[in-house]
């Protein structure tokens, strides 16, 4: 035991005490969140006003489109005729105009509105400009049969009073369920990424030992099993530690964004009390609360927990897969891509049965996938966001922690058996057939 | 003097062919001790099994006087495979360490072994350097460091001065009389003879997995002698030829090498001489080198074949 963390503490920290390490767990999450962060800030603050005169001349909007104040794109109404307003466009007083021609007749089907630009209008202004008109005409055009306000915004939200419930008398938010698909999906995902990164940094490792000639050195004073499993243990605690700080920096740049971006939350904090406040605005809010509400619904202490114990057991699981083929392989790292085949297989059926389990959480697929012990880490990650007992039963998931504990200490003893014949063998190329029979003789 | 370690009847098969046959031997405390053998006679395979990195089918090994239980004893044993390396981005110092602490020592102790000999092998400055700065020479130096750092009863080397220069050699070479004199046993294996003959005093012969030489260099070399001796001649040797007592082997310019017929001795061989009224100026018996030896034991018997039956025919 003490061997095993001896090998373990090296692995740990070979790997923690490189520039490498630093770089890939604090720079590249901070360049990514970097990258958002500018998006995000160039997307809401953008200076750029686009004017739109309006000669309204069939009165179709009554003086303006809607209620919304954007400084994005302004709706101003004028009095011009088409060649006025040309000259306008040409001087660059105006970004764009429309003309409505007196008589003009939304309902008829036949007249069309015409936006003319002096330059190319780009795609996110042009849908931004379609959708207040339309909606602004589609509004008066309902007010024109005596429907009122309230009438059209029931109307509108006509799918809010379908609702589902479970048998156990629960009701299930659409929000809450949209937000598990996005929780199951990306814990999913990620213990995915996990087994391969982590997996082939125990082969490489495996390699390494196998292509500098220690590995003999080494496994004259520890056992084999001993030194796979330190690698393991110390890998994986490199993985641990690299999923912490990722924890502590996504919780840190959620207090320090906002200090550094105050217009987002700013903006964000405005909308809802804004004076008169038109009915988008309320809609707007209304999804942020219902979003809020559905993360309220998510059981956050049961995911992080079932991630990490997923994550850990398919990483155990296939970490020492791995370790065996990195054993197996000689000088040429080539190899080691057609030995890997039958270990990737699983992980990749594992992901397509995940994206399915996401929808359908209950379907026979899902459930056998949650089941064995091959593609469960991925799989019940997509399940167990649903919560207990909508995603999975309190007995499947006991089965299944059970199943892939089996499966971890199977592919262990296993593994340890090729790792052991595996690193003292030089020259010869190895077959998945020569793996097979080192891992069934008798010791 | 007592045996550091003993092996009574080892046995090692794979699937397809007999590693190590029944082998016995015993190794005496303080002594160098040669295993010698062709490629593939199941040296490697006996070493493995030494120090308990493989577990013989049947037979037992017994170090230090009792049974030999790999958890325990490895502490007491240093090995130098033939495959042997170090992690080349490891700091050497730290790498020293880490192998002396898997040996089982503890901490402080590796530490204070691994500073002694680093500045006994003058490699104090070393210490922060990776093994990839290294020539090859002095990598091996340092694993040769690492090997015997814990001052291991039994140190089992498996052709250390390979890819070493002369000076390199002879600095290990002197470590290990020095060891030896410290009452370290040392195993070492090569096929290199003339080592073997400078170094050993007992040595094995393996091949196809059995042992078919065992004792010491002496006793071998006087197993194997031909009745062979050269003489020096004042004079050209040309016009000497074979006589009742003994055939003429070889000449060359003064010397002769005659080989003594059956119940002659070699005073008989000298009074040929003296008769004949030549000077003798030398007279030496000629042992066969243990390269000698080696070639005639292993040639002929199939050594070379063996190494393609290592892959299983189905």
């Amino acid at each position: 035991m003490n061997k095993i963390l001896l090998v373990a503490r090296r692995e740990f920290l070979t790997r923690v005490q490189k520039k490498t390490f630093l770089l890939s767990t604090i720079g590249l999450p901070l360049i990514i969140f970097g990258l958002y962060a500018m998006m995000i800030y160039f997307s809401v603050k953008s200076t750029d006003n686009f004017k739109v005169a309006v000669s309204d001349n069939a009165r179709l909007f009554n003086g303006k489109v809607d209620d919304k104040k954007s400084t994005e794109i302004i709706f101003e109404f004028v009095q011009d005729d088409t060649a006025a307003l040309k000259s306008k466009l040409d001087k660059g007083i105006y970004d764009a105009y429309l003309y409505v021609p007196a008589g003009f007749n939304a309902g008829s089907g036949k007249d069309s509105l015409q936006i003319r630009s002096g330059k190319a209008v780009g795609l996110l202004t042009r849908e931004k400009i379609q959708s207040r008109i339309s909606k602004s005409l589609e509004d008066k055009r309902l007010m024109a049969l005596n429907i009122s306000q309230t009438q059209i915004d029931s109307i509108k939200n006509e799918k809010d009073y379908i609702r589902f419930s479970s048998t156990s008398g629960e009701t299930q938010k659409g929000s809450k369920v949209g937000i598990s698909y996005a929780v199951g999906m990306i814990s999913g995902f990620l213990i995915y990424i996990i087994l391969f990164v982590y997996g082939t940094m125990v082969m490489r490792g495996v390699m390494e030992e196998k292509v500098s000639r220690i590995a003999e050195v080494i496994v004259s004073s520890v056992k084999p099993f001993q030194l796979m499993m330190g690698k393991i243990l110390g890998i994986g605690s490199v993985g641990l530690l690299q999923f912490i700080i990722w924890i502590v920096l996504v919780f840190g740049l959620q207090i320090v964004l906002p200090a550094i971006f105050p217009e987002m939350a700013g903006q964000q904090q405005a909308m809802p009390v804004g004076p008169g406040a038109g009915a988008a605005a309320v809609q707007q809010s209304g999804a942020m609360a219902t979003l809020m509400s559905g993360l309220q619904d998510i059981n956050f202490p049961l995911i992080i927990g079932c991630f990490v114990f997923y994550f850990l057991g398919g990483y155990f699981l296939y970490s020492s897969l791995f370790a065996a083929v990195g054993s197996a392989v000689n000088e040429d790292p080539q190899d080691a891509q057609s030995l890997l085949l039958p270990i990737m297989m699983p992980v990749i059926f594992a992901l397509v049965i995940m994206t399915k389990a996401v929808n359908d959480p209950n379907s026979s697929l899902a459930v056998f996938g949650s089941l064995f012990p091959l593609t469960s880490p991925i799989v019940m990650m997509a399940r167990i966001a649903h919560g207990i007992p909508d995603g999975v039963s309190t007995i499947q998931l006991i089965i299944s922690m059970l199943l892939l504990i089996g499966g971890f200490l199977g592919t262990t003893w296993l593994a340890g058996k090729i790792y052991r014949t595996g690193i003292l063998m030089y020259g010869k190329k190895v077959t998945w057939k020569e793996m097979w029979k080192w891992a069934f003789r008798k010791s | 003097m007592s045996n550091i370690l003993e092996l009574r009847n080892l046995r090692k098969h794979y699937a397809t062919q007999k590693a190590v046959d029944d082998v016995s031997f015993s190794i005496e405390q303080g002594s160098i001790f040669g295993l010698l053998g062709p490629n593939g006679a199941g040296k490697t395979t006996l070493l493995r099994m030494i120090t308990g990195i493989f577990y013989p089918d049947s037979g037992d090994i017994y170090f230090d006087g009792k049974e030999f239980n790999p958890a325990d004893d490895i502490i007491k044993i240093g090995y130098m495979p033939e495959e042997r390396g170090l992690y080349k981005k490891m700091k050497i110092g730290e790498q020293a360490l880490y192998l002396a602490q898997l040996k089982g020592l503890d901490r402080s102790e590796a530490m204070q072994k691994v500073k002694t000999w680093f500045k006994r092998m003058e490699m104090e400055s070393w210490w922060n350097k990776k093994v990839e700065d290294l020539s090859k020479g002095m990598s091996q130096k340092l694993q040769f460091v690492t090997t015997v750092l814990h001052e291991p009863k039994l140190i089992i080397l498996d052709e250390p001065f390979s890819g070493l220069d002369p000076v390199n050699a002879n600095l290990i070479k002197d470590e290990i009389f020095g060891l030896a004199q410290r009452g370290s046993t040392v195993i070492f294996s090569t096929h290199r003879m003339e080592q073997v003959e400078e170094i050993c005093n007992h040595i094995i012969l393996m091949n196809l997995g059995k042992k078919i030489l065992d004792g010491t260099v002496n006793d071998v070399k006087q197993q194997f002698k031909e009745n062979k001796f050269s003489i020096k001649v004042q004079g050209a040797a040309a016009g000497i030829a074979d006589s009742p007592a003994f055939e003429v082997d070889s000449r060359k310019d003064n010397n002769l090498i005659v080989k003594i017929r059956e119940g002659y001795k070699s005073n008989d061989v000298l009074q040929h001489f003296l008769q004949s009224g030549a000077t003798i100026e030398a007279f030496n018996e000629v042992l066969p080198s243990l390269n000698e030896i080696f070639i005639n034991l292993v040639e002929g018997s199939k050594a070379v074949t063996r190494a393609f039956s290592e892959t299983p025919v189905n």
